[in-house]
C-alpha cells in the first residue's frame, strides 16, 4: 500500500486522472447570480481515490457534474483523459434491459465489437461479485446488487477516472459495509482513479487516500487531509474514527458560521 | 490491522453473496387452477348472466316483441346461417383486414409524427394542441368530408381510420418520451449516448410504455372510425364489411341481424386487444418490473 502511494504522489508530478483549475461555477438564480462553486483547483492523480465532502449547498454534485462534462464551469477549466465513468445515487440502470445487456451497452457505446461484449460483460460481473445476475432484470435485484450492476457498467466504460455521486447513500447500513468493501477491492485490482463525492465523514475516510472538504455557498476547498491508515479498513477501526471525529469538527465549524450571520 | 488485512477480503464475499440470497424474491408462475378461478371464470360467469337475463326477457314476455328484442336463439340462428354460407368470416375478414391494414398505416405516420412533435419545440408548438384536440373529436365526424374527398372507395374508408388513429399513437408517443426519467438521460450522456445513438438506445426503450399504450388507444380509435364509416358510407363496390352488415340488418328490419353485426364488432374489437395489444402492452410493463401482480 505504502509502495502505491509513493508510486502515485510520484505520477501526481508529471500526469493527472483529472485537473480541476480555478474553477467557478454560478446559476442565474433568483436573486440574480448565485455563485456555487467559488475558485477550485484539484488534482486527482492516476490510482488516486479522492473523496470531495460536504454539507449540502457546498457544490459537490455540481463540481462532479463539471467534471463528468455534462455541464461547463463559468470560469477555469478541468482536464481527463476522455470521458470520465459516472455513478449515481440511484442507480439509472435501464430497466428494459438485464444486468448483462445494460452492462453491453456501455461497451457497445464504447465501440467494442460485438462478439466480445458478453464476454466482457460477465467478467465485469464476475468484478463486482454477481456471476450469476447476466440475465436479470433490473427490477429482480436488490438495492445492493442494482449499485453493483452500477458499478460494473461504469467499469465497462473502461475509463481512467471513476466519478461517483454518492453512490451508496440510499442504501442500508449492512449492504453499504460491504459494498465499500468491494469499491476498496476493485480500486485495489483496477488501479483506477476514484473521485468520490460523499456527505458521510467516516465514509470519506474509510475509503479515501485523500479528503477534501468543501465549504458551503460557495463551494470552495476549506481544508485537505492525507489519510494514511491502510486499506481495508473497516468503518469501526480506531483511526478511521479518529480521524473522522477531527474533520467532523472542522465541517461543524463551517457549518456554523452560516448560522450567525 | 494485520488481522482485517486478511479476514476481510473472502468473508465480504461470502457475506455479500448472503445477503443477495435474502434480498432477491423468489418469484413462480400462479398454478393453472389460480389463473382459471381468476381470469377465466369471472368473464364466463358474467356472459352466462347476460344470456340467462336475456333468456327470462324472453321467456316471460317482459319484451314481447321480435323486431324489439329478437330471442337468443334467433341471434344464434343468424350466426349459423351466415356461417353456412359461407359469408361470416367474409364480414370478418372485410373489415379486420381493412381496420388492420389502416392501423398500419397510422403508425407508420404516427410514430415519427410523435417522434417530432416530442423533439422538435417548433413542431410541438405548432402542432401539439391541434394533435391533442383531434384527439376529442369524434372520428365520424371526417366520414362526410371523406367522402366527397375520395368517393365511395376503400382509399375513403382509410382515410377516416388514419384521421381516427394518428393523433392518439403520435400522443402516445410523446407522452411516452416526455416522462422518460432525466436520469436515464444523463446516464446515457455519460455513457456517450447523445444525439441519434441517444434516441435509439435510450430514448425510444424508455419511451416504449406510453407508445405502447397510445398503439393500444390508436387501434381502438382505428376500429371505432371504422366502423362509423362503414356505417354511414355504403356501397355494393365496398363489399360487406361489419359495418354495412349491422346497416343492412336496420334496412331489412331484421333485429337479429343487428344483434349478429353488433355482437361480431364487439367480438373483434375485444379479440384484437387481447391478442395483440395487451399481450404487448404486458410484456412490456413486466419486463421492466411496473406489473403489479394481483
Amino acid at each position: 500500500m505504502a509502495t502505491a502511494l509513493a508510486k502515485a504522489e510520484q505520477a501526481q508530478t508529471v500526469e493527472y486522472a483529472a485537473r480541476i483549475e480555478r474553477v467557478s461555477k454560478s446559476f442565474a438564480g433568483p436573486a440574480g447570480q448565485q455563485l456555487v462553486l467559488d475558485d477550485i483547483s484539484l488534482d486527482v492523480a492516476p490510482g488516486e481515490f479522492v473523496t470531495l465532502l460536504g454539507a449540502s449547498g457546498c457544490g459537490k454534485s455540481t463540481l462532479l457534474n463539471l467534471v463528468a462534462g455534462l455541464d461547463r464551469p463559468t470560469t477555469g477549466s478541468i482536464a481527463t483523459h476522455g470521458r470520465p465513468a459516472l455513478m449515481f445515487q440511484e442507480h439509472a440502470l435501464f430497466p428494459w434491459l438485464t444486468a448483462g445487456k445494460n452492462i453491453e451497452l456501455a461497451l457497445r457505446l464504447k465501440g467494442v465489437p460485438r462478439a466480445e461484449r458478453r464476454g466482457r460483460a460477465e467478467r465485469l460481473l464476475e468484478l463486482v461479485r454477481l456471476q450469476g445476475a447476466y440475465g436479470k432484470r433490473v427490477h429482480e435485484l436488490s438495492g445492493g446488487m442494482r449499485q453493483r450492476v452500477a458499478m460494473a457498467r461504469a467499469l465497462a466504460q473502461d475509463s481512467r477516472l471513476l466519478l461517483m455521486d454518492e453512490p451508496f447513500a440510499a442504501l442500508d447500513a449492512i449492504t453499504r459495509d460491504l459494498l465499500h468493501d468491494e469499491l476498496t477491492r476493485i480500486w485495489t485490482e483496477t488501479g483506477l482513479s476514484v473521485l468520490f463525492v460523499t456527505h458521510n465523514v467516516r465514509e470519506a475516510v474509510r475509503l479515501a487516500q485523500r479528503v477534501v472538504l468543501l465549504s458551503s455557498r460557495p463551494g470552495r476547498v476549506a481544508r485537505e487531509w492525507r489519510v494514511d491508515i491502510p486499506q481495508p479498513r473497516r468503518i469501526e477501526d480506531a483511526p478511521v474514527a479518529e480521524l473522522s471525529l477531527e474533520i467532523t469538527e472542522v465541517l461543524r465549524g463551517e457549518i456554523r458560521r452560516h448560522g450567525q450571520h | 490491522m494485520a488481522s482485517t488485512e486478511t479476514g476481510t477480503a473472502p468473508d465480504a464475499g461470502s457475506v455479500e453473496a448472503g445477503l443477495d440470497a435474502l434480498e432477491t424474491a423468489v418469484a413462480g408462475r400462479p398454478p393453472f387452477r389460480q389463473t382459471f378461478v381468476r381470469k377465466i371464470l369471472p368473464p364466463v360467469v358474467a356472459t352466462a348472466v347476460v344470456l340467462v337475463v336475456w333468456q327470462a326477457l324472453i321467456s316471460l314476455r317482459i319484451v314481447d316483441d321480435p323486431t324489439k328484442l329478437p330471442s337468443p336463439a334467433d341471434v344464434g340462428g343468424e350466426f349459423r346461417r351466415a356461417w353456412l354460407e359461407g359469408k361470416l368470416l367474409g364480414y370478418i375478414w372485410t373489415s379486420v383486414s381493412r381496420g388492420l391494414l389502416g392501423f398500419l398505416f397510422a403508425l407508420a405516420i404516427g410514430t415519427p409524427l410523435g417522434l417530432l412533435v416530442a423533439r422538435v419545440r417548433f413542431v410541438r408548438a405548432a402542432i401539439g394542441p391541434v394533435l391533442s384536440g383531434l384527439q376529442s373529436l369524434p372520428s365520424v365526424a371526417w366520414v362526410p368530408p371523406a367522402v366527397i374527398w375520395l368517393g365511395l372507395d376503400n382509399r375513403m374508408m382509410y382515410a377516416v381510420i388514419l384521421l381516427g388513429a394518428v393523433p392518439s399513437i403520435a400522443n402516445g408517443l410523446v407522452s411516452g418520451i416526455d416522462q422518460v426519467p432525466p436520469l436515464f438521460l444523463r446516464a446515457g450522456r455519460t455513457m456517450g449516448a447523445t444525439g441519434l445513438k441517444g434516441a435509439w438506445h435510450i430514448v425510444l426503450p424508455a419511451a416504449l410504455p406510453g407508445y405502447t399504450a397510445g398503439l393500444k388507444q390508436g387501434w381502438a380509435f382505428s376500429w371505432r372510425s371504422l366502423m362509423a364509416a362503414e356505417i354511414i358510407a355504403s356501397s355494393p363496390d365496398l363489399g360487406i364489411g361489419l359495418g354495412a352488415l349491422l346497416e343492412n340488418g336496420r334496412n331489412a328490419s331484421s333485429m337479429s341481424m343487428v344483434f349478429e353485426a353488433i355482437f361480431l364488432i364487439l367480438f373483434v374489437g375485444i379479440a384484437i386487444d387481447l391478442l395483440v395489444f395487451s399481450p404487448l402492452e404486458r410484456w412490456v410493463l413486466r419486463s421492466r418490473g411496473l406489473l403489479v401482480k394481483s
